[in-house]
C-alpha cells in the first residue's frame, strides 16, 4: 500500500492510499496530489542514503510520498 | 545528497525566492568563512589597539580603555550568541502531534542519528559540503576539518508544526539539494566550533561535538546517516 502524507499541525495526515493495481484509488490519489500541489505543497520522495527528490507527478509505485511546505531563510 | 541538483533540473524550488544569490559552493562557503573571520578581526582589533594606546598614553584613561576592551569582547560574543540562536527550540505543539511527527522523522533517519536527536533535539546529516546539524529553525554546517561551523537561519514557512515536522521539512529540503539549501538559508555566523559550543545549551553540545568529529573524519562517523527505508523508484503517472 502506497501513501501520500502531508506534514501538518497534527504531525502528519494521510491524504491518499493506493496500490498500483487499484485504478480508482490511483485516480483519487492523483487528484489529491494535484490539489495539494495547488495549495502550495511540494512533494518529496526519499531515494535512500540521504537523498530525496522533489516530484511533480505522483509516482504510483513509491511507497511513501511526503508533502512539505516551502522553506525560507529566517 | 546532491550538490548539482540545479544542473539536472532538480534544484530546490525555493531558490526562486532568492534568485539574486549565487548558488552556494564549497568555495563560496570557504570564502564566506574567511570574510567572517576578517570582519570579526575588523570589529575587535581597533578596540584592542585603542585600549592599548590609551593606557600607554595616559593611565588616567584606563576606564575608557577597559570599555574599549569590553567592546572587543562583547561584539564576537553577540555574534556567537546569534549563532546559537539558529538551533533554539521553538514552542512544542500538542503531545499527540509531536509523537506523530517524531514517528515520521524517525522513519527518515537511521538509528544513530535518531539516538542523537532523542538526546539533543538535533539531526545530524552528512553532506558534500560538510556535516549538518538540523534543528527546528536553522542548521549548522560543520565544514570539513571540523574546526569551523556555518550557522544558517532557515525554517519552514508554516508556523504551527510540531518540532519534528519542522526538522523533517529542513531535512528533506537538504537531501533534495544541499547547495540549494545552503543558498536559501541566511548565514547568521561563521566561526570556530568552540565559539558556538560555549553558547549552546548543554544538552545540544554533544551533537555539535559529534558533527565536528564527523567532519574531521569523513566516512568514519555515522556513515549510515540518511539511510532510509522508504526508497521507492518512481513510475510516474500524470499528476
Amino acid at each position: 500500500m502506497s501513501r501520500l502524507i502531508r506534514m501538518d499541525r497534527t504531525g502528519h495526515t494521510t491524504v491518499a492510499e493506493w496500490t498500483a493495481e487499484d485504478g480508482p484509488a490511483v485516480e483519487a490519489a492523483v487528484a489529491a496530489f494535484r490539489a495539494e500541489l495547488d495549495q502550495g505543497y511540494y512533494a518529496v520522495i526519499s531515494r535512500g542514503e540521504g537523498l530525496a527528490e522533489q516530484v511533480r507527478q505522483l509516482p504510483i509505485d513509491a511507497s511513501l510520498v511526503i508533502l512539505r511546505r516551502p522553506i525560507a531563510g529566517g | 545528497m546532491s550538490l548539482d541538483a540545479s544542473l539536472t533540473g532538480g534544484g530546490l524550488p525555493e531558490l526562486a525566492t532568492v534568485y539574486w544569490r549565487p548558488r552556494a559552493t564549497d568555495r563560496s562557503l570557504t570564502r564566506a568563512g574567511r570574510l567572517w573571520t576578517l570582519t570579526t578581526i575588523a570589529h575587535t582589533v581597533p578596540f584592542i589597539v585603542a585600549a592599548t594606546l590609551l593606557i600607554a598614553l595616559n593611565p588616567v584613561t584606563i576606564p575608557v580603555a577597559l570599555m574599549a576592551l569590553a567592546h572587543a569582547w562583547i561584539i564576537p560574543e553577540l555574534y556567537a550568541s546569534r549563532a546559537a540562536g539558529v538551533l533554539r527550540r521553538r514552542a512544542p505543539a500538542g503531545a499527540e502531534a509531536e509523537q506523530v511527527a517524531l514517528g515520521l522523522l524517525g522513519d527518515l533517519i537511521d538509528t544513530a542519528p535518531r539516538e542523537l536527536h532523542a538526546g539533543t533535539g538535533l539531526v545530524m546529516e552528512r553532506g558534500q559540503l560538510g556535516v549538518w546539524l538540523v534543528g527546528e529553525a536553522g542548521a549548522v554546517l560543520a565544514r570539513p576539518g571540523g574546526r569551523r561551523v556555518h550557522c544558517c537561519c532557515v525554517k519552514v514557512t508554516e508556523r504551527e508544526l510540531p518540532s519534528s515536522d519542522r526538522i523533517a521539512h529542513l531535512l528533506l529540503a537538504l537531501r533534495e539539494d544541499e547547495a540549494g539549501f545552503a543558498t536559501v538559508a541566511n548565514l547568521a555566523f561563521s566561526g570556530a566550533v568552540w565559539r558556538l559550543r560555549r553558547r549552546l545549551p548543554a544538552d545540544m553540545r554533544p551533537a555539535l561535538s559529534a558533527a565536528a568529529e564527523a567532519a574531521r573524519a569523513p566516512g568514519r562517523h555515522l556513515a549510515a546517516v540518511g539511510a532510509d527505508r522508504h526508497h521507492a523508484p518512481s513510475g510516474a503517472v500524470a499528476g
